[in-house]
């Protein structure tokens, strides 16, 4: 039923057949380019659309586009997952232990919030990878500290109102632990505006993952689309298309996982209208 | 005759605290209820929005502590404020809210909402706990198929059935009822009502039911307190209260009720046609 609605809606589709596209790229990229995509495959600013083994050319260093591509999506969308996904459990964990304990345990979860706040997420990012250095974990962990504070917001505003609720009730009465009741009646419900949110992260993690390595943070023996762009930054004039071809990849990227986020959202509305 | 519940002088205060621009102030929500209940009696307690009856079930049902007096359960007293309540204390007081949309867990199946409460407080294997729930939910007029439905598929009728199934896993002693049928359709409400009436006669229990509406009342309970302003304004069997309702409240109250019998209706038809001629 609900997978139904979610292919009627032209954005979800389009954005799911975005999505799957980039996942199958990632996917393939080992068996198709098995080769480092860093290695020197041909003449060097070689353009697309010349030589049918270097279908996009090759960047400054001879490197192959196509291969470096494919590898990037890898990039992206395993640093954009993990991030949200990092952010996400983080932001709801801290988000209802705070509306559940109330008083001071909230008092101090939020206080820290506002800090984290308070400091612009791509600055926090940056700092972090400079001090600590680039590598993927890193820039996972960086991305995922500057964005877990809007789900926890979210959370704890769900939480606030959910434990109110009869059925909270209902649970103390039968005897149930505290905790038991936060995780077990009072998250689950208080999550699906939370996941509302996931798209938006995903899609400002992938974007700040190209941030950073276009600024030259990101894992350096990792290809991403970020470097790339970076890479073709030197001979923008001569040979643009090594910027626009990587920046045509995120772009794409970040709308579908939009369109995606933006369908599922509107099909569960739509389920929860009815039910 | 056992008294299953006994409560003496119960206080209740709200502090509500003060912010820039208003002093901070008590509310007094209860302020000293006495009562007690027999084993298989009802005690219904009434009165109007606001007048403490929901915040004296809470404390009943031991989900939030009284600020003064003694609260005995089966002869034990019972204060949450000061000590742990241990399971067994738990279980045997069971309540059912008002409202049966907000009671169940959205995204919890009927036969896990029936067996949680055994799940928490017994050691009782899951094939027995899948039985017992099964047959309470029959015993409360519902089918095996609704076992592994979320609550979102039933009536408002029906998910008060499962509300006073969950309730009563445990075999409490004492029900608390929150206006259990005020939210339901006039002949779901009756028929939830002789439910709760066979319910009681086949486990013995005893009830504390509150409600608002005095019809219901009269059906169901053998003694009736009236609330006002969070006192006990009239306290006795349902036959003196009815028939002789000693505090002005309680006999604006009574006035207050639509009057649905065919004497009533004949005499009211007779003076509109009166004004009209």
């Amino acid at each position: 039923m609900r997978l139904v609605r979610l292919f009627r809606s032209p954005e979800a589709i389009s954005g799911l057949v975005i999505l799957g596209l980039l996942g199958a790229m990632a996917l393939a990229a080992p068996w198709l380019f098995p080769r480092d995509p860093l290695s020197i495959a041909g003449p060097p600013l070689l353009r697309p659309f010349q030589d049918w083994a270097l279908p996009l050319g090759t960047d400054r260093l001879g490197r192959d586009v196509v291969a470096g591509l494919f590898h990037g999506a890898r990039t992206s969308l395993a640093v954009g997952l993990a991030a949200a996904a990092a952010s996400i459990l983080v932001g709801s964990v801290v988000g209802t232990a705070a509306g559940f304990a109330g008083g001071f345990v909230d008092e101090v979860l939020m206080r820290i919030t506002d800090a984290f706040q308070t400091v612009p997420g791509f600055l926090l990012s940056l700092a972090l990878v400079s001090v600590i250095g680039p590598s993927l974990g890193v820039v996972v962990v960086a991305i995922a500290l500057s964005s877990w504070t809007g789900p926890a917001r979210i959370a704890r505003a769900e939480v606030l109102s959910i434990r109110e609720r009869d059925y909270v009730a209902s649970a103390r009465v039968i005897g149930m632990h505290p905790v038991e009741i936060a995780l077990r009646e009072v998250l689950p419900n208080a999550l699906p505006p939370v996941l509302a949110l996931s798209s938006v992260i995903v899609a400002a993690a992938i974007l700040t993952e190209a941030a950073l390595s276009f600024l030259g943070l990101g894992d350096p023996n990792r290809v991403t689309w970020g470097g790339m762009i970076s890479e073709g930054r030197a001979v923008l004039r001569s040979a643009p298309f090594l910027s626009i071809i990587p920046g045509i990849a995120l772009v794409l990227a970040v709308l579908g996982v939009y369109l995606a986020g933006e369908g599922v959202v509107e099909s569960s509305a739509a389920r929860e209208g009815q039910a | 005759m056992t008294k299953v519940l006994e409560a003496k002088n119960i206080v209740r205060d709200y502090h509500v605290p003060g912010g820039m621009f208003r002093p901070a102030r008590t509310v007094h929500a209860v302020k000293g209820v006495s009562f007690s209940v027999d084993r298989g009696k009802t005690l219904a307690i009434v009165g109007e929005s606001g007048c403490g009856k929901s915040t004296l079930a809470r404390i009943v049902t031991m989900i939030d502590a009284a600020t003064a007096g003694d609260l005995l359960i089966d002869g034990n007293k019972v204060d949450i404020a000061k000590e742990k309540l241990t399971s067994e204390m738990r279980r045997k007081v069971q309540i059912v809210f008002q409202n049966p949309y907000g009671s169940l867990n959205p995204r919890q199946k009927i036969g896990d909402v029936l067996a949680e409460p055994l799940l928490i407080n017994t050691d009782v294997p899951v094939s027995e706990r899948r039985d017992r729930a099964m047959t309470m939910l029959k015993k409360v007029g519902l089918e095996e198929k609704h076992f592994n439905r979320y609550p979102h598929m039933f009536s408002g009728g029906q998910r008060q059935r499962i509300a006073i199934a969950r309730a009563l896993m445990l075999n409490p002693s004492l029900l608390v009822l929150d206006e259990p049928v005020s939210a339901l359709d006039l002949s779901v409400q009756a028929q939830v009502l002789n439910l709760l009436a066979d319910l009681q006669d086949e486990f013995q229990l005893t009830y504390v039911f509150i409600s608002h509406d005095l019809s219901v009342v009269r059906y169901i309970a053998d003694d009736v307190m009236v609330m006002y302003f969070g006192e006990a304004v009239e306290y006795g069997s349902r036959d003196e209260v009815f028939s002789n309702p000693q505090h002005s409240y309680t006999k604006t109250l009574f006035a207050a009720t639509p009057r649905a019998d065919v004497e009533s209706i004949r005499a009211r038809i007779a003076r509109k046609q009166a004004a009209a001629a």
